[in-house]
């Protein structure tokens, strides 16, 4: 038996949430004493990478086939049955989770998603995962054989390794898939919101889209990637990928910085699993200083740009 | 065309989420259940498109009879039948078995994004997989012309457009649409629409939840001058060492 990875790969390059569930399946495999492989399909990629993080084998598919969930769902099934996985693990990124509902169905796996945990195997197995949009966390026994386990991106430290891993070739290769991809825009230069480590957001108090270069100038300086709250969003002010919350995106930074946002109860529940939270609003009774580890009232517009210059220093 | 929309129902998003019997069960008492967000985006798509191309709308629940109120509020948005699987899910996997049971012959099943309490995300791709057919995520847009079906989807940075020629299922995100407001005539006419109840047929154990727990509250914010609001990055700096 092993542990596969599903190793990412976004524009020819693995992703810190790519290392981080390969740090995680090795964790998985000490504890288990066994293996573990990562399964890397694209071109472009120094596969030696993965190692470092603790790939003890990693099987390489160089395909230019663009990532279709249906087709690459069945070369990993297959990979998986070539290395006798008994453990898949992904990242819980959108392309993780395209893929794993149909890689769990052709392994017959028990399959969970936002897990936040590695493994308790003293009675089953069971890991922690993220219920109620980040209002509570379940703890959840995977009761097949075979499990797929979907981890959320900044829940584990990286770890690395000395060795470098091998990297072999398989007879595997990616089929075709019903869907044909006619175009792809990616927003370039920009850290994508679930994989940031620092987010700037900004609400209803920043008055207006007009004034958001001052969210930007800050998130540049402090290399974060911006956010909004529902009805920033609502109002058109920002794209809907920016809206966390609720019924947004549900982010597990290790910096939150709200500012002119007041904390309603479906805001926090995508942002309180972020490690450190500041929140600035001109009013102090904004249910956000609550669940803020630091806080300063205030009018936004006096104090960014007392945030900006010193960020810049 | 046959389109068939899942939906669950969920606590309304103001819900306080709490727990009982030792942290095991999630506390009812009091919670407002809703038509699960995305769902609502998943048929109202799903209506305007079998509205152009004169076809039908069907929505699939697998749930107990509690859901009712909620699945006449889709029929009231312009759906033409239900089916309700007559079933307390224990998990995504399993609701995704039961639909399949039920879901061939139709020409696009659309899923919500995920549901906001359980958070899973994986009946639209286990379906998918189960059904034989391409599964397309988190998407931003559905069209259909010339027989083909077109999407617009979220991916980890951008957006992609795709094309699918056969039967397909798909995950509404956002910005798919304005959800349809049921008006006094659907809502009337959602009273006698056919709700046909069926027993469960699926047989899988995939998991089991075994506990609940809380956040850990913050221990209280620590106040910054606005005055001497720069102060606070070299707090990030060199105490929280965030930055």
């Amino acid at each position: 038996m092993s542990v596969l990875v599903f190793a990412e790969i976004s524009d020819g390059k693995f992703k810190k949430a790519t290392f981080e569930a390969v740090s995680y399946g090795r964790q998985v495999a000490d504890m288990l004493g066994t293996e573990v492989v990562a399964l890397a399909i694209g071109n472009g990629v120094n596969t030696a990478d993965l190692g470092q993080y603790g790939a003890q084998t990693t099987i390489h598919i160089a395909s230019s086939e663009s990532f279709t969930p249906d087709a690459y769902a069945l070369a990993a099934n297959a990979v998986a049955n070539e290395v006798n996985a008994s453990i898949v693990i992904v990242s819980n990124t959108y392309t993780g989770k395209s893929i794993s509902p149909r890689l769990a169905q052709l392994m017959g796996a028990s399959l969970a998603t936002n897990v936040v945990s590695l493994p308790n195997t003293t009675q089953g197995f069971v890991v922690k995962r993220g219920v109620f949009s980040g209002k509570a966390f379940s703890f959840v026994d995977l009761q097949r054989d075979k499990k797929v386990i979907s981890i959320t991106p900044n829940s584990f430290e990286l770890a690395t390794f000395d060795s470098t891993g091998a990297t072999t070739s398989t007879s595997v290769s990616v089929g075709s898939s019903g869907l044909t991809i006619t175009a792809v825009n990616k927003v370039t230069g920009k850290i994508p919101l679930t994989e940031a480590e620092v987010v700037v957001s900004g609400g209803r108090g920043m008055k207006g889209p007009e004034n958001w270069h001052m969210i930007e100038e800050l998130a540049t300086a402090l290399g974060a990637a911006t956010a909004c709250s529902k009805p920033v969003s609502d109002m058109e002010w920002r794209p809907h990928s920016e809206h966390v919350g609720q019924t947004g995106i549900t982010i597990k930074p290790n910096l939150y910085i709200a500012i002119g946002i007041s904390g309603a109860i479906q805001h926090l529940a995508g942002v309180s699993s972020s490690k450190v939270i500041v929140a600035i609003n001109k009013d102090p009774e904004a249910p956000f200083f609550k669940a803020a580890d630091y806080g300063i009232v205030g009018d936004a517009f006096d104090i960014l740009p007392q945030l900006i210059n010193a960020a810049k220093n | 065309m046959k389109i068939l929309a899942c939906i669950s129902v969920v606590p309304d998003t103001t819900t306080k989420i709490t727990f009982t019997d030792n942290n095991t069960q999630f506390n009812t008492a009091g919670v407002q259940y809703i038509l699960n967000p995305y769902d609502e985006l998943a048929v109202t798509r799903g209506l305007e498109i079998a509205e152009a191309n004169g076809g039908t709308l069907t929505i699939v629940h697998v749930g107990k009879a509690e859901a009712e109120p909620v699945i006449r509020k889709a029929l009231s948005m312009g759906a033409n039948e239900a089916i309700r699987i007559d079933a307390e899910p224990t998990d995504a996997q399993y609701v995704a078995e039961e639909i399949a049971k039920i879901a061939l012959g139709y020409d696009l099943i659309l899923t919500g994004r995920e549901s906001i309490d359980y958070n899973s995300g994986v009946v639209c791709g286990m379906l998918g997989s189960l059904l034989g057919i391409p599964s397309i995520n988190v998407v931003t847009r559905i069209d259909f012309a010339d027989g083909k079906f077109s999407f617009d989807r979220d991916i980890d940075g951008g957006r992609e457009s795709i094309t699918c020629a056969g039967p397909c299922v798909a995950s509404a995100q956002k910005d798919l649409c304005e959800p349809r407001i049921p008006n006094m005539r659907g809502i009337m006419a959602a009273r006698t629409k056919p709700l046909q109840v069926l027993a469960p047929q699926a047989n899988a154990n995939f998991s089991q939840c075994t506990s609940y727990e809380l956040p850990v509250a913050k221990s209280g914010v620590k106040l910054i001058d606005a005055q001497e609001a720069g102060k606070l990055i070299d707090i990030l700096r060199n105490e929280a060492k965030v930055i």
